[in-house]
């Protein structure tokens, strides 16, 4: 199915990505060739299959329900991340004010 | 005395050991190498000062008889791989001047086994790319040029580009890359050097900057199978903090090398037999297979009838995990922030990312919103995990007749920076023969095999089953030896 420079529009704005009109309409000519090639997908009989979720069996484990069990990725470590926020302040990350 | 930097991760290793050389010299003529190759573009970041401190601890561990697997030997580190305070970017902007607070598992192993890191290597954007033109830090060059008397600059492939770069041009004796639909093997076939990509979950991708990650995995680049075999074991193994590694013990590769392939069967995958292919490249098949052969392995024709269906398949996977891993680049927690006069939060995040990633990287975030979008979901995400469902069932048949596939690793040899920039679905088709042993978590292997009429490397594939690194490595060992690959760019950076 072709999409249109408002589709294009619609699915930057789902991403989170600011276009000008002059990107869309090039984006809608490379969107359009890349998904008319992968739609040649349509034709395979998958009747019965199930859709892959794990490449290589195995169990996906869950991290003992510890405090801090590890030390890398536990608590206590508030300055490490925060390190490289662009806007960290009294020890939280700083947005643009969001109520008025 | 052979040059240091012509001396492979094995010869350091053992000459080191030896007391022939001290890791101090070794450490120093690579970064030589690499403060003298800055027209390759190959690193984002130079880390002399770490290569010699490793190299200090190497030689006091020689002296005090505690010498490390890999004590002495100085690596490249694809810019991937977070590392404790120094900047890792993935060759982003959005990334520009992040410094991680913490190391990646497979780098920290690397420098537990005594590795000492040269620098931050250069690849494609976010590792999105084939040919490492889509980095915000510029194009890495191939050291290789066409012997036609031209002088185009080349591609080294990607997206670990600058690993295969400077592994051919001898700024390290190895590296790190990571592939996730070839991007260890294709730079390898492009640049004459080996590369493996290891069963997924053989090496933890905790502190990778992630991609797709049910494609994702690291593994090594070298100049030789028995480099890529040490390399490996000190970058595999289990991790607690990655939810996908697998709780295996690592085997013992480099010990267990043997190019002997009696009673192995090598099979021969008709699909990727391409109308309209390069002759060379079929040429290069050819002699491999003969390779092969002499080594005492028995050929068999073998059919994986998805193969055609593999790429688009990629293409829906890999953008539709992109676009959820590359959710986190929000302006808010590190990297970029773009923040227009009276903007709100949503403006901030839309600026941010309209700023911080590159055309290749947005096409990909575009694809993958567009595929898990609402009323397209099915149609595009589920019908790809079911085709990859039959693809990996492709593979399970055709092991039940062989032992390892050999295939070419590229349908062509490096091409030209730019040549193939303007049309993104050319560029795909680049990783036609990679991405099937991608989909399917199989480990695969790229070792040099043949010039071609142009002077330039051309790299056969191997792929074996899951878990079976010892039979891609020793496969590719017999053909390392037989081939007898000993060219090499001539230097002119």
């Amino acid at each position: 199915m072709a999409i249109d420079q408002a589709t294009v529009r619609k699915i930057a704005s789902l991403a989170r990505i600011a276009i000008s009109d002059a990107e869309a309409a090039a984006m809608e000519g490379e969107l359009n060739g890349i998904l008319g090639w992968v739609e040649q997908l349509g034709e395979v009989d998958v009747t019965g299959v199930e859709p892959m979720t794990a490449v290589i069996p195995n169990t996906l484990r869950l991290r003992d329900d510890v405090i801090d069990a590890d030390p890398l990725t536990g608590g206590n470590r508030r300055d490490d991340i925060l390190a490289n926020a662009p806007a960290a302040m009294h020890g939280f990350f700083g947005v643009p004010k969001v109520i008025e | 005395m052979t040059e240091l930097t012509n001396l492979t991760v094995a010869q350091i290793r053992d000459g080191h050991r030896a007391g022939d050389f001290s890791a101090v010299e070794v450490a120093e003529a690579f970064n030589a190498n690499v403060a003298g190759a800055k027209a390759l573009n190959a690193f984002i970041v130079e880390t002399p000062e770490q290569a010699l401190s490793a190299a200090e601890a190497a030689d006091a561990d020689r002296a005090a008889g505690t010498l490390k697997p890999l004590s002495g030997v100085p690596i490249g580190m694809k810019d991937l791989f977070c590392t404790n305070g120094v900047q890792t970017t993935a060759a982003s902007h959005m990334l520009e001047g992040f410094v991680p607070r913490y190391e990646s598992t497979v780098s920290q192993k690397l420098w537990d086994a005594g590795a000492g890191m040269l620098g931050k290597l250069n690849l494609d954007q976010f590792a999105m790319g084939s040919s490492n033109e889509t980095s915000y830090f510029g194009n890495v060059i191939s050291p290789w040029k066409r012997k036609d008397g031209g002088n185009a600059a080349l591609a080294p492939g990607g997206s670990s580009g600058g690993s295969s770069s400077a592994i051919a041009a001898r700024l390290c004796p190895a590296a790190t890359g990571t592939d996730t639909g070839g991007s260890i093997r294709q730079p390898a076939a492009f640049t004459g050097i080996s590369g493996i990509k290891p069963t997924y979950g053989r090496c933890s991708r905790w502190g990778i900057v992630a991609f797709a990650s049910s494609l994702d995995q690291a593994g090594p680049m070298a100049r030789d199978v028995r480099d890529c075999a040490i390399m490996l074991e000190n970058m595999a193994g289990f991790d607690p903090k990655d939810a996908t590694s697998l709780n295996l013990p690592v085997p013992d590769w480099e010990a267990a090398l043997s190019s002997d392939l009696k009673g192995k069967r090598v099979g021969i995958p008709k699909e990727y037999r391409l109308e309209g292919i390069d002759p060379d490249i079929d040429a290069m098949w050819d002699a491999g297979i003969a390779m092969l052969k002499d080594a005492g392995a028995e050929v068999v024709d073998i059919s994986l009838p998805h193969t055609k269906y593999a790429l688009p398949t990629y293409y829906i996977i890999a953008p539709a995990e992109a676009s959820s891993n590359l959710a986190r680049y929000d302006g808010v927690r590190y990297g970029l922030r773009d923040l227009p006069q009276g903007a709100g939060l949503q403006d901030m995040y839309a600026a941010t990312r309209a700023d911080g990633f590159g055309p290749e990287v947005k096409r990909r975030i575009m694809i993958g919103t567009y595929v898990l979008s609402a009323g397209f979901y099915d149609a595009y995400y589920t019908q790809a995990q079911k085709v990859r469902t039959l693809i990996s069932r492709d593979f399970t048949a055709a092991f039940e007749t062989c032992d390892v596939i050999l295939a070419p690793t590229a349908p062509s040899a490096a091409f030209g920076l730019g040549e193939k920039m303007a049309d993104p679905l050319a560029m795909y088709l680049n990783d036609v023969f990679a991405v099937p042993a991608s989909l399917a978590g199989l480990p695969a292997m790229s070792v040099p095999a043949a010039l071609n009429r142009e002077g330039l490397p051309l790299g056969l594939q191997i792929i074996g089953k899951a878990f079976d690194e010892q039979g891609v490595l020793n496969a590719g060992l017999a053909i390392e030896e037989r081939a007898g690959f000993t060219a090499r760019a001539e230097k002119w950076w």
